[in-house]
């Protein structure tokens, strides 16, 4: 069975239409993914009872009930919750962790009928750009196998371009969702903060996080976006469907050349943005000249608050309630050795920075200068969508770089995230949509066009990447 | 910068504990990045807007508790590294 170019509404459509049944289609990736992960390594586990979700899929196909997503295999990143399966953040704290209830996510993606694959691998509780910092070793990039996906959600991005699931979820804090998608060349969305619920997601950045899908196709995000929003008693930071008003349709795009001239965007980029403009110019959208001041200090900003809500979010491991345990002459020593013992270098690294960050006598001139700036880059986004529906970017300042070609320089990582930190630090969506291949060493690499749109308008951003994919 | 003595007060702070040579490893990058964040500082100081998440959502929500008594207690405490009779159980704090 060939499933290289099927998406979500042609599967479902052939579904309904009995060409193939729920478990041809589990076991077509189930091939797939024997044939490639052990290259690829996007999952940390493929479910042993793939098949059975599928015949109980085919059940109810057969029955006649239709739903978005009935008997459509999707991969679900290690830091979602899925009851009574293993889910590790892919650290060594979590390794035998068994969820013990289901995210809200999870719960509506079954309800939706959807086969779960299995769990994707990423970086270590969410916190790295590349999947290197998880604990069972890096993902590779299925265009290029020395290099990195991205990440944080790395494997989720993987197994959608390598053909190994038809769609998967992950999270995005900094860019975790949109950097991964540009890397390996598929859709990938973060939703307006609020806009889908994060019970069960690991909270890493509590201000940041946001669960969101990756996806072949416009449309399929979409798809998969409307069966995960919604407002849920469970995350009291959900939204609900009218908290900000309907977009109108979008027309004016606009184009933050202050950001564009930042240092360390490679020559390629900025070529394959201009093409992009081009084409959004073509398909009939008027492209303006916009400025974001204070988005240069984005990332500054973002590895303040990130981390300061990081050391307080792993506060909760610590060897008493669940996870690893190491054992230690009293309590006090069983924290320190489990912590020590459990959490890679990134995580401690974001742990003892936040602490920083927090503690008497920087708490001023770090924490509070930096939402003081968070504030001034959400004016900017306000005033600028006063005069633009859409704002567009590069996703990446580079594609895909070289397993280990980061590792060492942790500021180098960090600024992976410069297109794709803003949209977080003012909690608008965004969107990564394939916008070609740049050629390096012999391999072509793809690249991704942003779209940023204000609160709410997740239907513009789907507007303006159908029309530039052709949709 | 950031002295090694700082680097040991966080990981006491923080609840870790790290060997001379990783000490020396986080000297140095906490350092690096510190340098880096240090921009915000840039920004002139004359912000009088009040340090807020603004249109991010209900952060600081006193929410009502969603969570029900005794749902999904047979798990957690399966997920509890020792028990004893549904008790959880944990090092002595008191010496």
């Amino acid at each position: 069975m060939e499933t290289q170019q099927l998406t979500i509404s042609q599967a479902r459509a052939d579904l309904k239409a009995n060409k193939y049944t729920a478990v041809e289609l589990a076991q077509a990736y189930l091939d797939t993914i024997k044939d490639k992960d052990g290259d690829i390594h996007g999952y940390l586990e493929v479910y042993d009872d793939v098949i059975a979700q599928a015949e109980d899929a085919q059940k109810k196909i057969d029955a006649g009930e239709d739903l978005p997503l009935l008997g459509i295999p999707i991969a679900v990143k290690d830091n979602i919750l899925i009851q009574g399966r293993i889910a590790s953040a892919a650290s060594k704290m979590l390794e035998k962790y068994t969820a013990v209830y289901d995210a809200t996510a999870i719960t509506k993606l079954k309800e939706a009928g959807a086969v779960f694959l299995g769990r994707t691998n990423m970086d270590e509780f969410a916190m790295g750009g590349s999947t290197e910092n998880s604990a069972y070793g890096p993902t590779k990039n299925p265009h290029d196998l020395e290099r990195v996906p991205g990440g944080s959600s790395g494997g989720s991005a993987a197994v959608v371009a390598a053909d190994e699931a038809l769609a998967s979820i992950g999270s995005d804090t900094g860019g975790s969702i949109r950097q991964p998608a540009s890397f390996c060349g598929c859709v990938g969305l973060k939703p307006t903060y609020g806009r889908v619920s994060r019970y069960g997601l690991m909270a890493m950045g509590s201000s940041l996080d946001q669960i969101g899908p990756f996806t072949k196709t416009v449309t399929d995000a979409e798809i998969l976006y409307d069966v995960l929003k919604g407002q849920d008693e469970r995350d009291s930071t959900s939204i609900a469907d009218d908290t900000y008003e309907k977009p109108k349709e979008p027309k004016v795009i606009g184009v933050p050349r202050d950001i564009l001239r930042s240092d360390g965007i490679e020559k390629e980029v900025l070529e394959n943005f201009e093409e992009a403009l081009t084409k959004l110019e073509e398909s009939g959208y008027e492209i303006k000249d916009i400025s974001l001041p204070n988005s240069a200090y984005a990332l500054s900003v973002y590895y303040i608050i990130m981390p300061a809500e990081v050391s307080s979010n792993m506060a909760r491991y610590d060897g008493v309630k669940f996870g690893l345990r190491s054992e230690g002459e009293d309590l006090q020593d069983v924290y320190k050795k489990t912590r020590a013992k459990g959490l890679g270098a990134e995580v401690k690294r974001r742990i003892m920075l936040g602490t920083y960050v927090l503690s008497t006598g920087y708490y001023d001139a770090y924490y509070g200068k930096a939402l003081a700036v968070r504030r001034l880059i959400q004016e900017d986004f306000k005033k600028a969508f006063e005069s633009v529906d859409v704002i567009a970017m590069p996703t990446t300042p580079n594609p895909a770089f070289k397993i280990g070609e980061k590792t060492e320089d942790p500021i180098q990582m960090y600024l992976e995230d410069i297109f794709t930190v803003p949209a977080n630090i003012a909690g608008i969506p965004g969107i990564s949509v394939p916008s070609g291949f740049v050629s390096v060493e012999g391999k072509e690499l793809p690249l991704g066009l942003q779209l940023l749109a204000t609160h709410g308008s997740e239907e513009s951003l789907f507007a303006v990447s159908k029309k530039f994919l052709g949709e | 910068m950031i002295e090694k003595k700082d680097v040991e007060h966080l990981a006491e702070l923080s609840r870790l504990e790290f060997s001379d040579t990783e000490i020396e490893k986080f000297q140095k990058d906490l350092g690096s990045i510190l340098e880096y964040v240090d921009q915000v500082k840039e920004v002139s100081a004359s912000i009088d807007l009040e340090p807020t998440v603004g249109d991010v959502h209900n952060v600081l929500r006193p929410g009502e508790d969603a969570h029900q008594d005794g749902e999904h207690q047979k798990e957690i405490v399966g997920e509890f590294p020792e028990q004893e009779d549904g008790y959880l159980k944990v090092k002595k704090i008191l010496n």
